[in-house]
């Protein structure tokens, strides 16, 4: 056998070794039993373990275990200078990848003095950028969680959908899905020729589709059944679960970062912030999470329409426009400590960083995602819940798996 | 009075080994407590009827390397009064343990165990600790300064 070759050789035990059940086969009482859910079951949105206590149909416990896809972020960011570690950050949250990348940007100018200096039409284009972005990512959560309760139609309109919003971000940056557009202190490139064009014309053909997809999917009789009074997750425990993003609007809390910390250009722009309001059923449930992302699309399409104006109009592409003129050659922030914080489509993505400086690489670089808190709250949701409903609540939470094992 | 010395004091009642230092560098602005102080100036920290800390973000372990000292940092935020403040914590490097606050944040939970898993920081009353994104059976804790990664797990080369 050469060297470089991997070998894994099975042995009986290695499982129980590595991600020992918490759950003791010894310690049932009569009718429960112990059900293994994941890591590659499709409804659960990636590598999510459960290990389920069941009696009959009831789910009594629910034990995640999770780890499958960690990549290791910390550990490489530690290794490597402030803008190499943005492609890391792109497979954070990898149906996202514009807006992590803006929330790091973010951290690393505030970091070096230079968040106030950026152009207005950088910070336009960003915020341009991310928020098509999000439509992508809620796109992706409404759509697979339409087919994990078994609507299969709204799937394929999203994806269909959900296609021109890769093409315009591909056009802008070179690739579908993890793009190193946002660099620390600018773009890659400016926007290209003719992209705010093409984007007035996707905002145009959006709008009917949602309204399409509001009453397939949201008015459907089936998906109410499925979704209202299912998953309840009350304001304070979700706020004492540091649960955040859509899943807290939805508990009806007007909470977003966005509106609270007020970062970038979003003061400048108008727009609402959809909180859940029990109309199918109780405040929380799960039918109010689909219809807050639902309604976020919405309001995402009116800052891409403000954001558009100003594109064309105050801050129109020039001739000498520099998007990459203050992108430091060396990055070598002074000696602290910094915690940023930015609303992703999930919730709260936050990065923590120590800079010693003394080098260009951070000291400590913690990436706090928000899919790792959301899904915590998953033990608290899945006590004495039908199993056929547990299935419903992980696709509500929409776990992107990249983000919860870093 | 400005926020963060009103949450300055709040915490110096609170403490009884040693005063709490302030950090203007970071950002937010930190508090410094001692590990046994912990505990007490969380719960006022949450319960103070003009700070309210209802929201713990993110909590970070971090190692300052063999020889120095171990570090837990707090990121609080407060929802209905729009504070921010960061607590840090030091701990001995040869024995680091810290009061669990899981009790306090649900959220602490599965934050807290991650920084178990990545530098071994034992929380002390913690309900469930164990490792939570490397295998079970892992040598070592991968994000201390001082980290060996193991040659091989189960047969598979690690080197990266």
């Amino acid at each position: 056998m050469a060297d470089n070759t991997v070998q894994y050789k099975y042995k009986p035990g290695n499982l129980q070794a590595s991600a020992p059940n918490k759950l003791q086969p010894e310690l049932l009482r009569a009718e429960e039993m112990i059900i293994n859910l994941g890591p590659q079951h499709p409804s659960t949105h990636g590598v999510l373990r459960l290990e389920l206590l069941m009696e009959g149909e009831i789910v009594k416990e629910a034990v995640p275990h999770i780890g499958y896809l960690h990549r290791c972020f910390e550990k490489h960011a530690e290794n490597l200078p402030y803008n190499q570690v943005i492609p890391f950050v792109d497979r954070l949250d990898y149906v996202a990848a514009m807006n992590n990348e803006h929330v790091y940007a973010m951290g690393v100018e505030r970091m070096l003095g230079i968040e106030h200096q950026i152009p207005k039409r950088v910070e336009y284009a960003r915020v341009l950028v991310a928020e098509l972005n999000r439509i992508a990512s809620h796109f992706i959560a409404v759509g697979t969680y339409g087919m994990d309760i078994g609507a299969f139609t709204p799937f394929f309109w999203v994806m269909r959908d959900r296609e021109h919003i890769l093409r315009l971000l591909e056009w802008a940056s070179g690739a579908r899905l993890l793009y190193n557009y946002i660099w620390i202190g600018g773009l890659f490139y400016d926007l290209p020729v003719g992209f705010e064009e093409r984007c007035a014309e996707f905002v145009q053909y959006i709008k009917p589709k949602l309204s399409e997809l509001e009453t397939m999917l949201l008015q459907n009789q089936i998906f109410i059944k499925r979704t209202a009074d299912v998953g309840v997750l009350p304001l304070d425990l979700a706020i004492n679960n540091g649960v955040t993003g859509p899943m807290l609007r939805a508990s009806g809390l007007r909470f977003d970062l966005r509106r609270v910390d007020a970062y970038s250009v979003y003061p400048e722009l108008d727009f609402d912030i959809p909180v859940g309001t029990g109309a199918m059923g109780t405040v929380g449930d799960c039918w109010d999470r689909t219809y807050v992302r639902v309604q976020e699309i919405y309001e995402s399409l009116k800052i891409i329409t403000q954001c558009l104006d100003k594109l064309n109009g105050e801050h129109k592409r020039t001739r000498d426009f520099d998007p990459q003129a203050l992108v430091p050659k060396k990055i070598r922030p002074k000696a602290q400590d910094l915690y940023v914080r930015g609303e992703i489509p999930k919730g709260e993505l936050g990065f923590f960083f120590r800079a010693d400086g003394r080098n260009d690489v951070p000291f400590r670089c913690k990436c706090r995602s928000c899919s790792f808190t959301n899904l915590s709250v998953l033990p608290e949701l899945a006590k004495g819940i039908l199993i056929a409903d547990l299935i419903a609540i992980i696709g509500s939470i929409d776990v992107v798996m990249g983000e919860v094992d870093r | 009075m400005l926020p963060f010395e009103e949450i300055l004091l709040v915490a110096k009642v609170q403490c009884t080994h040693s005063d709490p230092v302030a950090e203007e560098l970071a950002t937010p602005k930190g508090i410094r407590v001692h590990v046994h102080d912990l505990l007490a100036v969380m719960l006022e920290m949450q319960n103070h009827p003009s700070l309210y800390f209802d929201l713990l973000s993110c909590i970070t372990g971090i190692d300052n390397g063999p020889g120095s000292d171990m570090e837990v940092v707090y990121n609080l935020y407060s929802i209905p009064f729009d504070h921010h403040v960061m607590i840090k914590v030091k701990l001995d490097r040869s024995d680091p343990r810290i009061e669990s606050v899981s009790h306090l944040w649900r959220s602490a939970n599965w934050l807290e165990r991650e920084i178990f898993d990545m530098y071994g920081i034992t929380f002390l009353n913690h309900p469930d600790l164990r490792r939570i994104l490397m295998p079970a059976d892992w040598e070592g804790h991968p994000l201390r300064k001082d980290y060996q990664h193991q040659a091989y797990y189960r047969d598979i080369k690690v080197e990266y």
